[in-house]
C-alpha cells in the first residue's frame, strides 16, 4: 500500500528582548545557574507578573510577518502542572485567546514549486528552567536552573499541511529565515532559541481522514528532525502494515544516540486546567500600535529574494540562498554595493566566506573579515590585479587577520602581471626554454592541442612566480603557438 | 497613649508630648503582657521597632516628618516582610524569610511608620474565624472562648485590645470586615487595584485586596492615603491618582442616599444584630441621609460563585508551595512524588487542602465549564446587581455579618456554616467593589458591625459617613474590660 505522511510542526521560538517576559532579569545564554532568576521567576511569594511590552511586540510583528489575524485583546492563561524547573507550578501561556491568529507561510522545494503551509495561530508563553541530573551534584540529587525560567516564547502551531521531511525541513528553516530576519529571534538552534515539536501520522494515500499522530518533542537542529520523523514515519507504517495501532503519545528522539522512545501515552498526558491568570489584564493592542509595527517591520526574505534578483541580477538560486538568511544578506548588500560587483560578491559570499564561517561555526555577524575587506578584495579581483587563485590567498590572509586586500597583496607581491609586454616576453622565455615541448605541440593532432596547454600554462606561471594573469596568458600562448604551425 | 487613635497619636508626637520610642516601647510593652492571652501577634520586632522609632524621633525633631512618622502599627503576617518571617499562618512557611518589601509595607515605611511585629491570621488567609492558624487561634479580646473572625482576626484582635493603633488586613471575601465587625473596631477594603499586592502572599487573586484596621474611620483614611498607590509591579493596580481620605470626614451626609438591600435582612441574620444595625441606619437618618429599599436580587448566588472562583485561583497561587525552592519540604523524600505529596501534605492545613482540592476539582477537564464558567457568568451578574443599585443611591448599607462573634468550634465540623459567615461581605469582592465595616452596637456584650459598600473608588465618601457616624455614637470607643 502507498501511505501519505501527514505532519505539523509546533516550533518554540525564543524572543530576542534583554529581559524576561514577566521581570527585568536578563536572558542572557549560558550564564551560571540561577544568577539570572529573580524573585517572580523564581516564584517567590507575594510576586506578580509584569508584562514586557516587547514582548508583545515582537509576537505582533511575527502575525504581520505571516499576514495573519493580530488579537487585539489576547488572554493570559495559567497551564497547571507540577515540575521542579516550572517555579510556580503553572506555566503561564495562552490558550483561548492567543495574540496571533491563522496565517500562512510560504516554503519553496527542491522541484522550485512553492507550496503555502497554514499556520493555526502563535501564542506568546514564558519558558520553564532546566532540570539537570548529571554532573556534580550530591547525594544522587536532581539540579535546577531557573536562568531560562521566564525566557519569553512565541509557541507557532502549525496546520498538518507538511507531506515530508523535505517540506518540514523547509517549513522550520522559512521560520528561521522570518523570525531572523524581523529580529525577533537570534535563530540560534544550537542555544534552544528555535525548538521543534513535530507532529506525524501516516494515512493511505488518497485518503482524507487523518491517521492517529504522535508527537516527537522537543529537536533543536534540522538533521534530527529529518531522522525523527523518516524514523517514525517508518515505524508507524511498519506498526499497521503488521495490523497494529498507532497509539496517540509523545516521544522523544535522541539525535546523539539516534534512539527514539515513547515519553508518556495520551492516558498519562495531564489535565493542565486552563484558566485566564488573575495576575495579568487582557493584552490590550490598538490598531494604531498594530499599522506602527507593521510600518517599521524589516523586509521579509521573501520580498528580499525578489528584490536581489532585480537589483543585482542574481540568478534564483543565489538570490534565495542569500535572502533566506539575512545576516548573510546584509554581508553581501555591503559588498556588493562597495565592489560593485554583485554576481563576484555573491559568488564569494556564497562560497569562500560561507564554507569558512561554517567550518569554524561562526555566523556572518561573527566573521573575521568584514564586508567591507571582502569588497576590497572583490574589486582587485574586478580589475584584474589579482586572479582568482591568488584572491583565495588573499581571503585566507584576511581570514588571518592580516589587514586589507590591498595590504596583503602588496606584502606578499601578489599584483597579477597583466602588462602584455611583460606577459609576452615571459611566454616567448618559456617556449624557448622547452622546446621538446613546443615540437610534441605542433605534432599532436589538432583536436587533442588543447590538453597540451596545461603544461605551458604551468611553466608560464611558475615563471612568473603565479602573478600572470591567466586569461592573458592563455591568450598570448595560443597566438604564439598557432604562428608556429 | 494605648487608647488614642492615630489620628491622636500623630499630634501627640508633633507636639512632643511622647517620644516615638516611649510609644513603641509602650506599646511592645504590651505585646509582651497581653499578647499570650489573645495570641495575636505571632512575630515581634522589638530592637527593629525601637531603631525606627529613634529614627522617627529624629525625623520628628529636624521637621521633615511624614504624615505617619513614628506610630507604631502591625502588618498581617501576609505581607512580605524584608528579613523578618512571613509566614502566612502556615506551616509551609514557617521558615520562610522574604528578601522583599511587600508596596504596602514600603508605603507604611515610607510614610514613618513603626513596624511592631506581625499579626496571627487564618492559614493563608483561608477562613473566618481564624482558628486555621499553624500558630494556634486567636482569641477575640471581648470573650476569649470566642472568634475573632478571620482572617485578619490577628490584626482585628490586636486592635481591640490595644496591642497597636492600626494594622494591615487583607479581604479576599469578607477577611478584613468581619475580623473588625466581631472585635468591634473599624476595617475598610478598598476597591480592587485601589491598594498594591506586590509582595502580598496571593489566596486568590483577582479578589485579594488590602486595605487598613484601626478604631476610627479617620484612622483608617489616615492609613489609607499611606497604603493606597499605583504600583508598576502589580498589572491589576490602577494607575489613579489618591485623594486625601482625611479632606472630606467632616462632609454633611446629609441628602445621601442609601440603599438597603432587603436580601441582607432576611433568614438567618440574627435578630439582635438587626436591631442594632437597624439602629444605625435610623441614627444616620436623623443625620439627614436618605434610606432607600433595594434589592440585590443574585445575592444568594455569591457564596457559591465565591467557593468556585477562590479556591480554583488559590489551587494555582499555592501550588508554588512545592518543596523545592523554599518553606517546608518533608523529611527524606523517597522520589519527585512523594517529596512533593508529603511536602505538600504535612505543609498546609486541612482547610487549606480542602480548598486547594475543591479548585483543582472545578478547572478540571469536563467539569469547568459546570463550575469556573458558571461561577464567572455568576459574578457579572452580582456587579450588574450592583452598578443597577448605584444609579439610583451613594451607598449600600447592612450587617457586616449574620451575626456577632461565635465559639472556638462551634463551626469546626462544618465547612459551609463557616462560608456562610461571609454572605454579607463576599459579593463586594466578586464585584471587586470597596467595603467597609464600623461598631455600631453590643449583642450579648459582643460587637455589631455596620458594613457599608460604596461604588468604585468612592471610599471618600465611605470614610466620610462613617466618620459622620462616629461622630454621634460611641460604639468605636468601647473596649473589652480586660484591656482598658
Amino acid at each position: 500500500m502507498n501511505w501519505e505522511t501527514v505532519i505539523g510542526l509546533e516550533v518554540h521560538v525564543q524572543l530576542a528582548t534583554k529581559t524576561k517576559i514577566f521581570s527585568a532579569a536578563s536572558t542572557s545564554f549560558g550564564a551560571t545557574p540561577n544568577t539570572q532568576a529573580c524573585a517572580i521567576h523564581l516564584a517567590m511569594p507575594g510576586t506578580l507578573p509584569v508584562l514586557n511590552k516587547q514582548a508583545v511586540n515582537y509576537a505582533i510583528m511575527f502575525g504581520l510577518a505571516i499576514d495573519a489575524e493580530i488579537c487585539q485583546e489576547s488572554v493570559f492563561e495559567r497551564k497547571n502542572y507540577f515540575y521542579p524547573d516550572l517555579p510556580k507550578g503553572y506555566q503561564t501561556t495562552q490558550l483561548e485567546k492567543p495574540i496571533v491568529g491563522r496565517g500562512s507561510v510560504t516554503i519553496q522545494l527542491a522541484d522550485g514549486t512553492e507550496k503555502a503551509i497554514g499556520i493555526h495561530h502563535a501564542h506568546l508563553e514564558e519558558d520553564a528552567g532546566k532540570s539537570t541530573h548529571e554532573g556534580d551534584l550530591p547525594y544522587g540529587m536532581s539540579g535546577v536552573d531557573l536562568n531560562r525560567a521566564g525566557t519569553p516564547l512565541i509557541e507557532i502551531v502549525s496546520e498538518p499541511d507538511m507531506r515530508s521531511a523535505e517540506e518540514a525541513i523547509a517549513f522550520a528553516k522559512k521560520l528561521h529565515s522570518i523570525v531572523t530576519s524581523i529580529k525577533i529571534c537570534d535563530g540560534e538552534m544550537s542555544q534552544g532559541s528555535m525548538r521543534f515539536d513535530v507532529n506525524v501520522s501516516v494515512r493511505p494515500a488518497g485518503s482524507s481522514a487523518l491517521g492517529t499522530r504522535t508527537e516527537t518533542k522537543n529537536l533543536n537542529s534540522y538533521k534530527f528532525m529529518e531522522e525523527a520523523i523518516e524514523r517514525e514515519v517508518e515505524r508507524q507504517i511498519d506498526l499497521i502494515e503488521d495490523g497494529g495501532t498507532v497509539a496517540q503519545e509523545t516521544r522523544l528522539y535522541n539525535g546523539d544516540t539516534k534512539v527514539a522512545k515513547s515519553m508518556r501515552s495520551k492516558e498519562e498526558a495531564n489535565d493542565y486546567r486552563y484558566f485566564p491568570c488573575p495576575d495579568l489584564l487582557p493584552v490590550l493592542v490598538s490598531d494604531e500600535a498594530i499599522e506602527e509595527l507593521r510600518r517599521a517591520l524589516p523586509e521579509l526574505p521573501d520580498a528580499r529574494q525578489k528584490r536581489f534578483v532585480s537589483q543585482y541580477v542574481l540568478s534564483d538560486y543565489d538570490s534565495e540562498i542569500i535572502a533566506s538568511d539575512s545576516n548573510m544578506s546584509a554581508f553581501f548588500e555591503t559588498v556588493a554595493k562597495d565592489s560593485s560587483n554583485a554576481k563576484l560578491a555573491a559568488n564569494w559570499v556564497m562560497g569562500e566566506l560561507s564554507g569558512a564561517l561554517n567550518t569554524a561555526g561562526l555566523s556572518f555577524i561573527e566573521s573575521p573579515v568584514t564586508a567591507q575587506q571582502l569588497a576590497g578584495m572583490v574589486v582587485r579581483i574586478s580589475d584584474n590585479s589579482i586572479s582568482g587563485k591568488m584572491a583565495k590567498q588573499v581571503f585566507e590572509a584576511m581570514w588571518q587577520g592580516e589587514g586589507n586586500a590591498d595590504e596583503i597583496i602588496q606584502a606578499k607581491g601578489l599584483k597579477q602581471v597583466s602588462d602584455s609586454g611583460a606577459l609576452e616576453k615571459i611566454v616567448a622565455e618559456v617556449l624557448d626554454g622547452n622546446p621538446a615541448m613546443v615540437e610534441d605541440f605542433i605534432n599532436t593532432d589538432e583536436s587533442k592541442r588543447k590538453k597540451k596547454l596545461g603544461g605551458f600554462m604551468g611553466q608560464i606561471m611558475k615563471a612568473s612566480k603565479g602573478q600572470a594573469n591567466p586569461q592573458q596568458v592563455n591568450q598570448i600562448l595560443l597566438q604564439k603557438l598557432n604562428a608556429l604551425l | 497613649m494605648h487608647n488614642y487613635t492615630i489620628a491622636k497619636l500623630i499630634k501627640g508626637l508633633q507636639n512632643k508630648e511622647f517620644s516615638s520610642v516611649e510609644l513603641t516601647q509602650h506599646f511592645l510593652d504590651r505585646i509582651s503582657q497581653l499578647n499570650d492571652d489573645y495570641n495575636a501577634v505571632i512575630t515581634v520586632t522589638s530592637e527593629q521597632a525601637l531603631s525606627a522609632a529613634a529614627l522617627a524621633d529624629q525625623r520628628l525633631a529636624n521637621g521633615d516628618a511624614p504624615a505617619m512618622c513614628g506610630v507604631p502599627i502591625l502588618h498581617k503576617d501576609i505581607f512580605c516582610t524584608n528579613g523578618v518571617r512571613t509566614s502566612c499562618g502556615s506551616k509551609m512557611l514557617d521558615n520562610f524569610v522574604p528578601p522583599y518589601d511587600a508596596t504596602v509595607v514600603e508605603n507604611f515605611a515610607r510614610d514613618g511608620a513603626v513596624m511592631l511585629g506581625k499579626t496571627n491570621m487564618d492559614e493563608f488567609a483561608m477562613g473566618s474565624s481564624n482558628e486555621t492558624s499553624f500558630y494556634g487561634p486567636v482569641k477575640n479580646p471581648w470573650a476569649t472562648d470566642s472568634v475573632p473572625g478571620g482572617s485578619s482576626g490577628g490584626s482585628a484582635a490586636a486592635i481591640a485590645a490595644r496591642l497597636a493603633p492600626g494594622a494591615t488586613a487583607t479581604d479576599t471575601g469578607g477577611s478584613i470586615r468581619q475580623p473588625a465587625a466581631l472585635c468591634g473596631i473599624s476595617g475598610l477594603k478598598p476597591t480592587y487595584g485601589r491598594v498594591s499586592r506586590w509582595g502580598m502572599i496571593a489566596f486568590a487573586s483577582s479578589l485579594d485586596q488590602a486595605g487598613p484596621m484601626a478604631r476610627t474611620a479617620e484612622d483608617c483614611a489616615i492609613m489609607l492615603n499611606c497604603m493606597a498607590s499605583f504600583d508598576e509591579k502589580d498589572s491589576t493596580s490602577v494607575n489613579q491618582s489618591v485623594p486625601d481620605y482625611t479632606a472630606s470626614l467632616g462632609n454633611s451626609i446629609k441628602g445621601l442616599k442609601i440603599g438597603i438591600p432587603k436580601e441582607y435582612f432576611s433568614e438567618g441574620l440574627d435578630p439582635g444584630t438587626e436591631i442594632a444595625v437597624r439602629k444605625a441606619l435610623a441614627d444616620l437618618e436623623a443625620q439627614g441621609a436618605q434610606l432607600v429599599k433595594i434589592s440585590l436580587p443574585n445575592s444568594h448566588l455569591s457564596v457559591p460563585a465565591y467557593y468556585v472562583i477562590a479556591p480554583a485561583e488559590a489551587s494555582a497561587n499555592l501550588s508554588r508551595f512545592d518543596g523545592v525552592k523554599y518553606g517546608y519540604r518533608c523529611e527524606n523524600p523517597k522520589d519527585l512524588q512523594d517529596m512533593y505529596c508529603r511536602s505538600r501534605t504535612e505543609g498546609f492545613g486541612e482547610e487549606v487542602q480542602r480548598r486547594i482540592l475543591i479548585g483543582t476539582y472545578c478547572l478540571s477537564a469536563g467539569y469547568y465549564d459546570a463550575y469556573y464558567g458558571k461561577a464567572q457568568q455568576v459574578r457579572q451578574l452580582i456587579q450588574q446587581d450592583f452598578s443597577d443599585a448605584f444609579k439610583s443611591v451613594d451607598l449600600i448599607m447592612g450587617p457586616t455579618c449574620p451575626s456577632p462573634a461565635f465559639k472556638f468550634g462551634a463551626k469546626g465540623d462544618d465547612p459551609v456554616a463557616m462560608y456562610l459567615e461571609d454572605i454579607y461581605t463576599i459579593a463586594t469582592n466578586l464585584a471587586g467593589l470597596p467595603g467597609m465595616s464600623v461598631p455600631c452596637g453590643m449583642v450579648e456584650e459582643k460587637p455589631v458591625g455596620l458594613q457599608i459598600i460604596g461604588n468604585y473608588f468612592d471610599e471618600a465618601r465611605m470614610l466620610n459617613v462613617a466618620h459622620q457616624f462616629q461622630q454621634i455614637t460611641n460604639w468605636h470607643n468601647q473596649a473589652p474590660e480586660a484591656v482598658q
